[in-house]
C-alpha cells in the first residue's frame, strides 16, 4: 500500500525539510512548494481520479467514475511532485545565486545557461515576495485568507495564475536587461569577487552525486522497483 | 551617430505595425527627448533604437538601424551592449540577481565586457559618483526603494560608457530630487559626446535639458524641432502630453495680462544663479 508513497516522503522528511529547518527557511519552502505544485496538482487529482481505469469505484459524477486505483495514483503523484518541488525550492532558497552562476561560468558553461539557472534561482523568491503582495492586496478587497485550512485554500487560489503569469514576464524582462548589460558575451571577465568553497560543501556535493549514480543504476537495472 | 531610417516594426505574432517608417537621427553629444500618448509606439522606438527589436524579442524590422555608420542588421546582443544601452522603466527586472552589494552590481556591465579590475573599479566609482550613491553602494540591490534601484540601473549603464544610450522612463519611479539627478547625470554624458533618447512623460525634466524633441503618435513621429518649439507646441496638450510647468505657468501670465518672457525653466534658472 504504501508503495510509491515511501520513497519521495522518505526524500522529503529525511533530506529536504531537516536541512530546510536547520537552514531556517522550512515555512517559506513549505509555502513556496504548495504554490509550485498546486496548479499541476489540480490537473493531475481531476485527470487521475475520474479517468484511470479501476475496480474499486467511490463515487460517479455524470459519466465519470472516481475509483480508488485512481485515488492512489493521484496520491503517488502528488507526493513526487511535491518531492520535486521541494527539492527546487530548498536550492533556491538557499544558494547564493552569485556564486552559484560564476560557478557554472568556471566550469566553462554557457553564460545562457548560466542565466536559464539564475531566473530559476531568482524566481523563487521573487513568487514568494509577489504572492505575499498579491494576497495583501486581495486582503484588503475582503478575501479571507486566514483561519481556517479552507478559507486559507481558497485565499491561495487566486494567487496562482498572477504570481506564476507575473514571474514570466519579469524573466523575459530581466533577460533583455541583462543582454544591454553584455552578460552573453563570449570570452573572459575579470571577477571581482571570489567564490569560497568549502570541505564541507565539496564532501557533501561528491555524496550527492554519489547517490544519483546509485539511484539511477538501481532504476536501469530494476532494482528500484522492490524498495519502498 | 544613432540613425533609424525608414524604420518600421511589428511585434512577433502581430500583423499590425506597431511603428511605421519612422526617421530618426540622434548626434553624438545630443539629447533628443520623445514624448507621445500612452500606446503611442514610445518603448517600442526605444527597443528598436537599442537593436533589442528585434535582434532579442524577434518581430520584422524594415528600415535600417545605423550606428556610427555601421549597419546594425543582424548583429548579436552582446555586440550591441558594447554600443547602445537601454535603461527601461522597472527598476527591479533590472537587477541582474547576482551581485551582493549595489557596488558589484554597477560593476557587473563592466565586468562583462572583459575590462580588467582596475579598469572595472574605476568606472564603477564614478558612475556611483556621478548619480551620489556612495551611502547605499555597500548595501544589497533588493533592499532598496524604487527610485533607488532606478538610480542604480541608470548608473549600471552609465559604468559601461556607451557610445549611445536609450532611456524609457527612466525617472518615473524617482522623487523630483532623483529625476533632477538624472538630469545632471545625462547633461554630463552629453558633455562627453554621447547620445542620448529620452523617452519621458515628465517633459518639466525634458524642457532645459534636451535639444531637440520627438512626439510619436500611433507608431509615427508627428514632430520633430527644437525643444522649445515643441515644448510650447498646443499639439501636446492635443495629444495628452502635459507641457512643461514653465510652458502652463507662461500661459498663464499671458492670460492675465503680464509678460510671459520673465518665465524661464528651472535648468536656465540654474543656470543663470
Amino acid at each position: 500500500m504504501l508503495g510509491g508513497y515511501l520513497g519521495p516522503l522518505a526524500i522529503i522528511g529525511l533530506t529536504i525539510l531537516p536541512a530546510a529547518v536547520v537552514a531556517g527557511v522550512a515555512g517559506r519552502l513549505v509555502r513556496i512548494s504548495f504554490l509550485l505544485t498546486l496548479p499541476i496538482a489540480i490537473s493531475v487529482v481531476l485527470v487521475s481520479v475520474f479517468t484511470r481505469a479501476g475496480e474499486t469505484v467511490l463515487f460517479t459524477i455524470g459519466p465519470f467514475d472516481a475509483t480508488a486505483e485512481g485515488v492512489d495514483f493521484a496520491g503517488q503523484t502528488l507526493v513526487r511532485l511535491f518531492a520535486i518541488s521541494t527539492a527546487i525550492g530548498l536550492f533556491g532558497l538557499t544558494t547564493d545565486p552569485r556564486a552559484f552562476v560564476f560557478d557554472l561560468e568556471r566550469r566553462r558553461l554557457s553564460p545562457r545557461f548560466a542565466f536559464v539557472a539564475l531566473a530559476t534561482l531568482e524566481a523563487v523568491p521573487a513568487m514568494v515576495e509577489r504572492a505575499a503582495v498579491i494576497q495583501a492586496a486581495q486582503r484588503a478587497r475582503g478575501l479571507d485568507t486566514e483561519g481556517s485550512v479552507r478559507a486559507r485554500l481558497r485565499g491561495v487560489m487566486p494567487l496562482v495564475g498572477p504570481v506564476i503569469l507575473s514571474s514570466l514576464t519579469e524573466v523575459e524582462e530581466r533577460s533583455l536587461a541583462l543582454e544591454v548589460r553584455a552578460f552573453g558575451r563570449p570570452g573572459r571577465r575579470h571577477l571581482l569577487w571570489w567564490i569560497p568553497d568549502s570541505g564541507a560543501q565539496l564532501t557533501v556535493r561528491i555524496l550527492a552525486i554519489g547517490a544519483l549514480v546509485v539511484a539511477t543504476v538501481l532504476r536501469v537495472t530494476g532494482n528500484l522497483d522492490g524498495l519502498p | 551617430m544613432l540613425e533609424l531610417r525608414d524604420a518600421s516594426y511589428r511585434y512577433p505574432g502581430y500583423a499590425k505595425e506597431v511603428l511605421v517608417g519612422v526617421d530618426l537621427v540622434v548626434g553624438d553629444g545630443e539629447i533628443v527627448g520623445l514624448v507621445g500618448p500612452n500606446e503611442a509606439g514610445k518603448s517600442t522606438l526605444c527597443l528598436v533604437a537599442s537593436g533589442l527589436a528585434p535582434a532579442s524579442i524577434g518581430g520584422k524590422l524594415t528600415g535600417t538601424l545605423t550606428i556610427d555608420g555601421e549597419a546594425m542588421t543582424d548583429r548579436k546582443t552582446h555586440e550591441l551592449a558594447e554600443r547602445v544601452v537601454i535603461c527601461f522603466q522597472n527598476p527591479n527586472t533590472q537587477r541582474s540577481g547576482i551581485a551582493a552589494t549595489v557596488f558589484e552590481e554597477i560593476a557587473l556591465g563592466p565586468m562583462n565586457l572583459g575590462l580588467p579590475v582596475p579598469e572595472v573599479i574605476v568606472r564603477t566609482r564614478e558612475a556611483i559618483a556621478l548619480l551620489r550613491l556612495e551611502p547605499i553602494m555597500e548595501r544589497h540591490p533588493t533592499r532598496l526603494s524604487g527610485g533607488q534601484a532606478q538610480l542604480v540601473a541608470i548608473a549600471s549603464l552609465l559604468a559601461m560608457r556607451p557610445g549611445h544610450v536609450i532611456l524609457d522612463e527612466p525617472t518615473a519611479q524617482l522623487d523630483p530630487a532623483g529625476t533632477r539627478m538624472v538630469g545632471e547625470a545625462l547633461r554630463q554624458m552629453a558633455e562627453r559626446g554621447t547620445s542620448l533618447l529620452l523617452a519621458e512623460h515628465k517633459t518639466d525634466l525634458l524642457d532645459g535639458l534636451c535639444g531637440r524633441i520627438v512626439v510619436i503618435d500611433e507608431g509615427a513621429i508627428v514632430r520633430d524641432g527644437p525643444a522649445d518649439e515643441i515644448l510650447a507646441d498646443p499639439m501636446l496638450a492635443e495629444l495628452g502630453v502635459e507641457p512643461p510647468s514653465r510652458v502652463r505657468l507662461s500661459r498663464a501670465v499671458e492670460a492675465a495680462g503680464g509678460d510671459a518672457r520673465l518665465v524661464v525653466s528651472g535648468a536656465a534658472a540654474a543656470a543663470a544663479t
